[in-house]
Order: structure tokens, then sequence, then C-alpha cells
């Protein structure tokens, strides 16, 4: 039996900022269901001897000497850009949760979360 | 409900500050954010560079393109364990890397790489020291590697971030290292809890500096400082609600903040109101925060262990190789040098705040004595800086500078007044000072015959002064001295002077 609600998928939908009707939240319940249930008999197959692992591979510390290496143009940079202005990527304005961002006439510092 | 009006009530509840640490106490908690100063980017090569061109520090990785894989830049590891030893922090021994999932046009892979259940380094402290002397210790959490995001600017008609059309992405810093300092909840701090902050904040900022792990200039956001602040009933034991004003950056403003908190909880709380937990914008110019995000179902962020990245490992060897390495710890070299230089407490902070102890250690190195190389860089050396809008420390003045001017003298080759002309001459490219000195012919006048006719054509054009010498005012000599210096263009030795005034008067100064 799985443990996904047709809740859990209306939440996963609002932090995924994906617009769902209520046909796809129904459909999408019973498929994650289902590859929630699949997933699972992975686990029955490891044993209490089987550390869980974020990593298939026998490796730790791979490192990278810190040298500069390449970098786009701005040109190459947003060749892909659906849109650009003075050199960088325009997006649509996200304004209700923003609390890094800056505006034109107050440029500040933001940064990461 | 526009913002002026939020402003408005906000302030119309705001208690005094007095009242409300007699009614409360305030709990704090930091997060700091550090970028660290490496040549290349935290996953990528790109450049870390700052103010260079939108987008032109950025490649594939940083952009977050599909089938990129990133690489864990290994300095940015070995500075994040130094900073953990800096911190008094325990390194892990197995850490690793987790996916941070927000959408925000911020970060092109919709998730920022950071640490979350495995930090690098955790359980420390740091000794902050307050105005007066006395040691408050900070209780270290954790302290994680991760990226910085890009930068984003708000673009439209109005210019508000509530009026914007449009936002505009610089990538150049995603992808900058950083590594996030968390506190443990700081108690205790009662009526000093905004000095307590804006000390905490900057004896990071020191650390890092003094590690040479960040440049550490605030004004660029190398190092940025988010703010918690609660209050509780005394003795209540139980944290109230908190709020946390986001991206504080400098050091006076952290003080402000923590203070503007402390009085709008506690206008709020005493009101019978309660305190929505929520993200604060500091605004710098009306020194008050506003309400920003709610804290809500976005916070969940499903991270989750990142698949692209192995595991760090750190061996005891690694670990305590780095540690023997640690630079002497600022406060403490703080302390030796004061009692080394002798400086009176102002004369330190005044140095300390013009940012010259680096300038004035190293001058002192080169020979100079303490009470010398201070007048020399909190004198003219900052005048001149200050003329020309750079700061001392960057003016381009080499130690070995000031200790040759010096010399010069002490030797009686030239005087305090020529020695200034000579560091200007010096800093406009004239070469070294000995050099400008016997180019230019800026010796004082030791000629005793050339010397003695100023004085003499000083002391006839001015009989009154001379009657004053004689009646055993001694003083007025001044008046003489400024005569001759115009006659030998200001190479005269003022001492030598007051010699030769009394000689020709048969006096004696003793």
């Amino acid at each position: 039996m799985s443990e996904i609600s047709r809740a859990d998928v209306e939440h996963l939908a609002t932090l995924a900022h994906i617009a769902m009707t209520d046909a796809e939240l129904e459909k999408m319940t019973s498929e994650l269901a289902v590859i929630v249930d699949s997933v699972k008999r992975v686990q029955e197959a490891a044993g209490a001897d089987v550390p869980a692992t974020s990593h298939p591979l026998p490796l730790t510390n791979v490192f990278r000497d810190d040298v500069v290496g390449h970098a786009f143009t701005a040109e190459e940079a947003l060749a892909n850009a659906p849109e650009a202005e003075d050199s960088r990527f325009k997006v649509p304005a996200i304004l209700n949760e923003d609390d890094d961002a800056v505006t034109a006439n107050t440029p500040q510092e933001g940064g990461a979360r | 409900m526009t913002t002026t009006t939020q402003a408005a009530m906000d302030a119309a509840e705001l208690m005094s500050f007095e009242d409300a640490i007699e009614t409360f106490e305030p709990v704090l908690g930091f997060e700091v954010h550090v970028e660290l100063n490496t040549a290349s980017k935290m996953f990528s090569s790109a450049p870390n560079a700052f103010g260079d061109e939108p987008n032109t520090n950025v490649n594939e990785v940083d952009l977050g393109m599909p089938g990129t894989l990133p690489v864990v830049n290994g300095k940015a590891v070995e500075s994040a364990i130094r900073l953990g030893l800096a911190l008094n922090c325990t390194i892990a021994q197995r850490c690793r890397f987790a996916r941070k999932q927000y959408f925000y046009p911020d970060t092109p892979k919709n998730w920022q790489t950071s640490q979350y259940d495995e930090p690098i380094a955790f359980d420390g402290f740091v000794d902050v020291e307050l105005d007066d002397g006395e040691i408050f210790r900070v209780e270290i959490e954790r302290a994680h590697m991760e990226e910085d995001a890009g930068k984003l600017t708000h673009a439209g008609t109005s210019g508000r971030i509530h009026g914007a059309d449009y936002s505009l992405v610089d990538y150049n810093r995603a992808g900058v290292p950083l590594i996030e300092i968390v506190s443990k909840p700081v108690t205790g701090a009662g009526s000093r809890a905004p000095e307590i902050a804006r000390a905490y904040v900057s004896t990071i900022r020191d650390i890092v500096k003094g590690l040479g792990i960040s440049d550490a200039r605030m004004e660029r956001g190398n190092v940025r400082c988010d703010a918690n602040v609660s209050l509780m009933r005394p003795g209540a034991g139980v944290f109230g609600t908190r709020s946390e004003t986001k991206n504080v950056n400098s050091i006076r403003a952290v003080e402000h903040a923590v203070t503007y908190e402390i009085r709008r909880h506690a206008g709020i709380l005493s009101a019978g109101g309660s305190i929505v937990q929520e993200t604060r914008h500091w605004k710098e110019d009306t020194r008050t925060t506003s309400s920003g995000r709610v804290k809500s179902d976005a916070d969940d962020y499903r991270y989750f262990p990142e698949p692209d990245l192995v595991p760090i490992v750190t061996t005891p060897q690694w670990v305590e190789s780095l540690r023997a390495e640690l630079p002497e710890p600022p406060a403490k070299r703080r302390r030796r040098l004061r009692e080394a230089w002798g400086y009176a407490e102002a004369e330190f902070r005044d140095v300390i705040a013009a940012g010259l102890l680096d300038q004035i250690e190293e001058t002192v190195a080169h020979g100079a004595s303490p009470a010398v190389a201070r007048k020399w860089w909190m004198g003219e050396i900052s005048r001149l800086a200050n003329a020309r809008d750079v700061e001392p420390a960057v003016l381009g003045v080499e130690p070995a500078t000031i200790v040759e001017l010096n010399d010069l003298i002490q030797a009686g080759t030239i005087n305090d007044k020529i020695a200034r002309q000579v560091l200007e001459l010096h800093l406009d490219g004239a070469g070294a000072p000995a050099q400008i000195v016997q180019d230019r012919g800026l010796e004082v006048v030791s000629d005793d015959g050339a010397l003695a006719a100023a004085v003499e054509k000083a002391m006839a054009e001015n009989p009154d002064v001379v009657e004053k010498v004689k009646g055993g005012k001694f003083k007025a000599i001044g008046a003489l001295i400024g005569p001759v210096m115009k006659e030998t263009r200001g190479q005269a030795d003022a001492g030598k002077v007051k010699e030769i005034v009394l000689q020709k008067l048969n006096m004696n100064s003793s």
C-alpha cells in the first residue's frame, strides 16, 4: 500500500510550481503510488548489512585544482536564452517570494539562501 | 497595503530599547555567508571574479546545462576546513553535498548544491571582544560549503520590486564558493545584544580575512549576515517566534537591525500581538526592517544527497597539517600588537578602523618605531589617501618608503615638511625618497653661512620679534622661523634656526 496521498501530490506540485487539474492530480497520485511501491522493493532486497549510500562509486575526495579554465563570452552564455537584455538573461518577474533580489534603483548584494 | 503604511504601522509599535530589554530577554542567531576568494568557482573552472561584464565568468556547469557534471574545488574544501578550525569546530571525518531545491531564476539548476545533514565543520565557538574588552562567547552550530547564486536585477517602469515587469539575471556570481556559518542561539546578551551582533560579524570578517580565504569586503557582499531575533520573558525558558533579517551587509547595519527588531518585537508582544515568523528586509536609509516572505511551504527544500559528487573524507593528518599552519587569531594578534606598540586604546581603535594594522606592523618590522609608523600612516598617508579618494592601505606607500623618509629626517637631511612633499612626489612616480631629495636639492640648508644670512635677514625685518626674544620670550623665535623657511624654500631646520638666533643675541635657551 502506498503512502502517497493526493495531498502529497498537491504539495509537490506547489513546490515544483506546476499547475495541475483535478484529473491530473488523481492520475499522478495513483502513478506515483505505483512508482514508490516499486522502488520500495529495493529496500526489501538490501539486508541490514548493506549501508545506505548516496553514491554507487567507491570513491572519495575527487577534487579539482583551483585553476581557471574556460568561460563563455556573454554572447555564448546567452545563446539559448529565450530573451536577453544588457548581456543578462531576461526572465519573468517572480516577486512574491523574493528575499534576495534587488531593484534597478536600489542595488544591494543579494545572494544564496 | 503600501510600504509607507506598513512602515508607519511598524514605527508606531516600537518600544524604547531600554524598556524592551527590561521586559524581555533577546535571543539572537546568525547565519553568515562568506564568499571565498579562490581563483575558480566551487564546482566549475570558470573564474571567481567580482565586477566583470555580466555573464562572462560562467561556463556550462554554472548555467546548469543538461549533461554537465560538477567537480569540487579542492582549495575551497581546504579553506572550509581552515575556517572550521579557526571557529574551534570539529571537522567531519566524512561529509557530503546535498541538493537544496527551490525554483528561482538566480539558481539555474533549480537547486543549490549545499550541505545538509553532514556539514564539513560543526560544534565550535568564537570568542567575541566587546568595546570594553569583555569577551562574549558565541557557539557555532555548523559551517558548511555551498555555492552562491546569480544576481537578479528587477527592471520595470517603477523601479520598485512590486512594480517590476521582468528581471535580469547575471550568473557571474553563480557557483562562487560560499561557506555558511550558523551560530547556535545566543542567549544572555541582554542590553548588549546589538553590540554583540556587531562584534560577532566583525570578528568573523577578521577571521576570514586573517585566514586569507576571503576578500571579506562587506560592501561587495563577500561577507553577508542574516540576523535572527526573538524575545522571551525572563525565565520563560522557551524561545519566542523569531524574525530573520536578511542580507544585513555592514557591521554597523547589523547592530542597527538587531536594535530595531528587538524594539519592534517588544512593541508587538507588549501590545498582546504575536510575531510572524518571516524574513525581514533591512532598509539602510530609514534604519528599519520591512516584512518579507512568510515562512511557508516554499521552505520545504526537499534536500537529498547530491548524486553527482562523491563524499569528502578528511584524514587526521590533513586536518592537523592545516591546523598547524593556521595564523594567529585576529583578537590575539591585536592584543599582542597593542601591548608591543604601547598605543593608547583610542589610538589603537583608530588604527583598526582605518584598516592600517598590517601596514603599521610591516613598517615597524622594517625598523620604524611604532610611534613613527603610526604618525605616518594615520597622518600624512591617510590625508593623501583621503584627498585621492582611496583607502590609505591601497594608496601605494611601501613600509620601506616610510622607513627611508624617517631616516632622512633623523639624519637631518630633510625636515618634516619637506618629507611630506617628498612622499607626495614619490606617490606621483618621482622615485625613491633619497633620490627625490637629491634630484631636487631638497636637503635642509646645512650651510651655516646661507642659513645665518637668512636668519639675519629675518631678524632685520622683524625688530619687534627680536626685542621680545631679547626680553626672554623664547617662544617668539617661532615668528622668525616662517620668514627663514620662506627664504630657504622650506629647507631650514627649525631647531638650527633657533640656535642661530640665540647665538646672534648672545643668549642661551636654557
